[in-house]
């Protein structure tokens, strides 16, 4: 069943135009890339699939009982993050913050949702520690525990895997496959690792001056598909 | 040492000393709680800008002769304080260029108002004390005591019971606003409450030095602590110790409250910063 349904949706700032006519929606439990040249707009559209910018023209609907409190988010970073004082602890359980309606304070469920989460990103360790005295990794694996505990159903992740190491870069990619194999989250990712992006996700986005939507495999055998991606297709590992 | 303590027991017998200590306690404490959320949001300026405001109401509430000034410094410094929010949001002027705008052009028409309209023979001195609030602590009278204690207790009560929410728009406002909390609504109110702070504190330290007590013990605190609540903590602490100790200061030496108060600030803010690089070393 379709949660998230763009139809005829043009992005741009200022009113100039960077991607037009984008028709496409996405399942319950389905796992996106979208990718495309830096500058194509994929920021763009995540944030507009988030409600934080409005489209220049068309519509983006929730389909279905998804509401803005199932989703979860793994923004980049900004500067402000990098210097926040702040435990692993208290910004894990921020994300359960969109739960808490007008209630002042964390509830014993959230809190053990908050370590449920920490627990499956293998931060037990760190949960006192700072943040920003955190390695690459560890930090986006913070964000993630955060986004986990926001979402219900469906995270969008912009770029979780920008500047991270290779091997480090690798296990993010499996806890990320892992979320949407095993917990059926849906998963929304944006990268400009092609390669990456065709060997985990089942459906590709692809914007830019050309705009696919389709399967991995139907991708790998289309003209945008075949410019960007020179590894071969494998299946999910 | 004795000497001192009979020189301040006498003070103390004064009403008004009482309520200049009360008072300044009041204010340190909530001025703090909010440092590290307008340090962090690069909001450090909005509260210099509404600092300037602040002296322009109070201009203009010296000259329709009010009895008390505080109503009017809050209606109009809070309107100020949504109205810039709003600027930093939608920028078509660049949020710190409409601050410097709003918060120098305050400042002259606040002059020109109190030069033009003042009945008082002193004109210098009024001036100087609202800048630099040099005596006003003094001379505070029973109801402004009183507006400053309830305004004091209801910020820090909006604080603790918001301060979960506080901390979620504070770290990342787009993921908040993704997951479906209201943001906007929330730095609404965070304005609101600086708003409400400066105009309170004002009587303290004078509009000038206002964003120093809001903002050297958070990052006093920020040098050596690491988490959100023990930098909260350890700044309220610090604001508060050494606000009491800057008002015990100038009673005795004589030294205007405001400038004493900072001064202090910024000692503890070195003191900190050098115990930060002996415990982190590498830690830059």
């Amino acid at each position: 069943m379709a949660q998230l349904i763009c139809e005829n949706v043009s992005l741009g700032y200022d009113g100039r135009e960077i991607v037009g006519d984008l028709n496409f929606h996405i399942d319950e439990g389905d796992y996106l890339c979208i990718v495309g040249e830096n500058g194509s707009g994929k920021s763009t559209l995540m944030k507009t699939l988030l409600g934080l910018m409005a489209p220049l023209r068309g519509r983006v609907s929730y389909g279905g009982t998804l509401k803005s409190t199932d989703i979860g988010y793994l923004p980049q970073q900004t500067q402000v993050q990098r210097d926040f004082p702040a435990s692993v602890w208290e910004i894990v359980l921020s994300g359960c913050q969109n739960r808490s309606g007008m209630r002042p304070f964390y509830s014993r469920e959230q809190k053990r949702t908050a370590r449920e989460n920490i627990e499956k990103m293998g931060l037990s360790e760190l949960s006192k520690r700072c943040y920003r005295e955190l390695s690459g990794g560890q930090q986006q694996r913070v964000l993630l525990a955060r986004a986990m505990c926001a979402a219900g159903r469906v995270l969008l992740l912009d770029e979780p895997v920008s500047g991270l190491d290779p091997k480090v870069t690798e296990e993010m990619y499996r806890i990320i496959y892992d979320l949407n194999k095993k917990d059926g989250m849906t998963v929304i990712m944006i990268s400009h690792d092609v390669s990456a992006a065709v060997k985990y996700a089942d459906k590709i986005l692809h914007i830019g001056k050309s705009v696919f939507f389709g399967s991995t495999a139907d991708y790998l055998k289309s003209d945008t598909g075949r410019v960007f991606t020179d590894v071969k297709g494998s299946d999910a590992p | 040492m004795t000497e001192l303590i009979s020189k301040l027991s006498l003070y103390f017998e004064y009403p008004f000393v009482r309520y200049a200590l009360i008072v300044g306690v009041l204010i340190a404490l909530c001025s703090s709680l909010l440092g590290v959320t307008l340090v962090l949001k690069r909001f450090s300026f909005i509260g210099d800008g509404l600092s300037h405001v602040a002296f322009g109401a109070l201009a203009i509430a010296t000259a329709l002769k009010l009895t008390n000034d505080m109503p009017l410094m809050l209606i109009i410094t809070t309107v100020c304080a949504v109205l810039l929010l709003r600027t930093g949001q939608n920028a078509k002027i660049k949020g710190d260029a409409a601050v410097a705008m709003i918060s120098v052009g305050a400042l002259a028409v606040g002059y020109l108002i109190m030069n033009v309209f003042s009945a008082s023979s002193n004109l210098t001195g009024d001036v100087c004390s609202t800048l630099f609030g040099s005596t006003s602590i003094l001379t505070l009278n029973r109801t402004q005591v009183q507006m400053c204690a309830v305004l004091s207790v209801i910020v820090v009560i909006i604080f603790v019971l918001f301060y979960n929410k506080i901390f979620a728009v504070t770290f990342d406002e787009d993921f908040a606003k993704a997951t479906g909390i209201r943001a906007d609504a929330y730095n609404l109110m965070i304005a609101i409450v600086i708003a409400v702070i400066i105009v309170v504190a004002m009587n303290l330290v004078g509009s000038l030095l206002i964003s120093a007590l809001v903002i050297f013990p958070s990052l006093s605190a920020m040098r050596l602590f690491k988490s959100f609540r023990s930098v909260t903590v350890c700044s309220a602490v610090l604001s508060v110790v050494c606000a009491l100790f800057g008002i015990l200061v100038s009673i005795i030496a004589g030294t205007p409250v405001g400038a004493t108060i900072v001064c202090v600030d910024i000692v503890v803010f070195f003191v900190f910063l050098l115990l930060g690089r002996c415990r982190g070393g590498a830690k830059a």
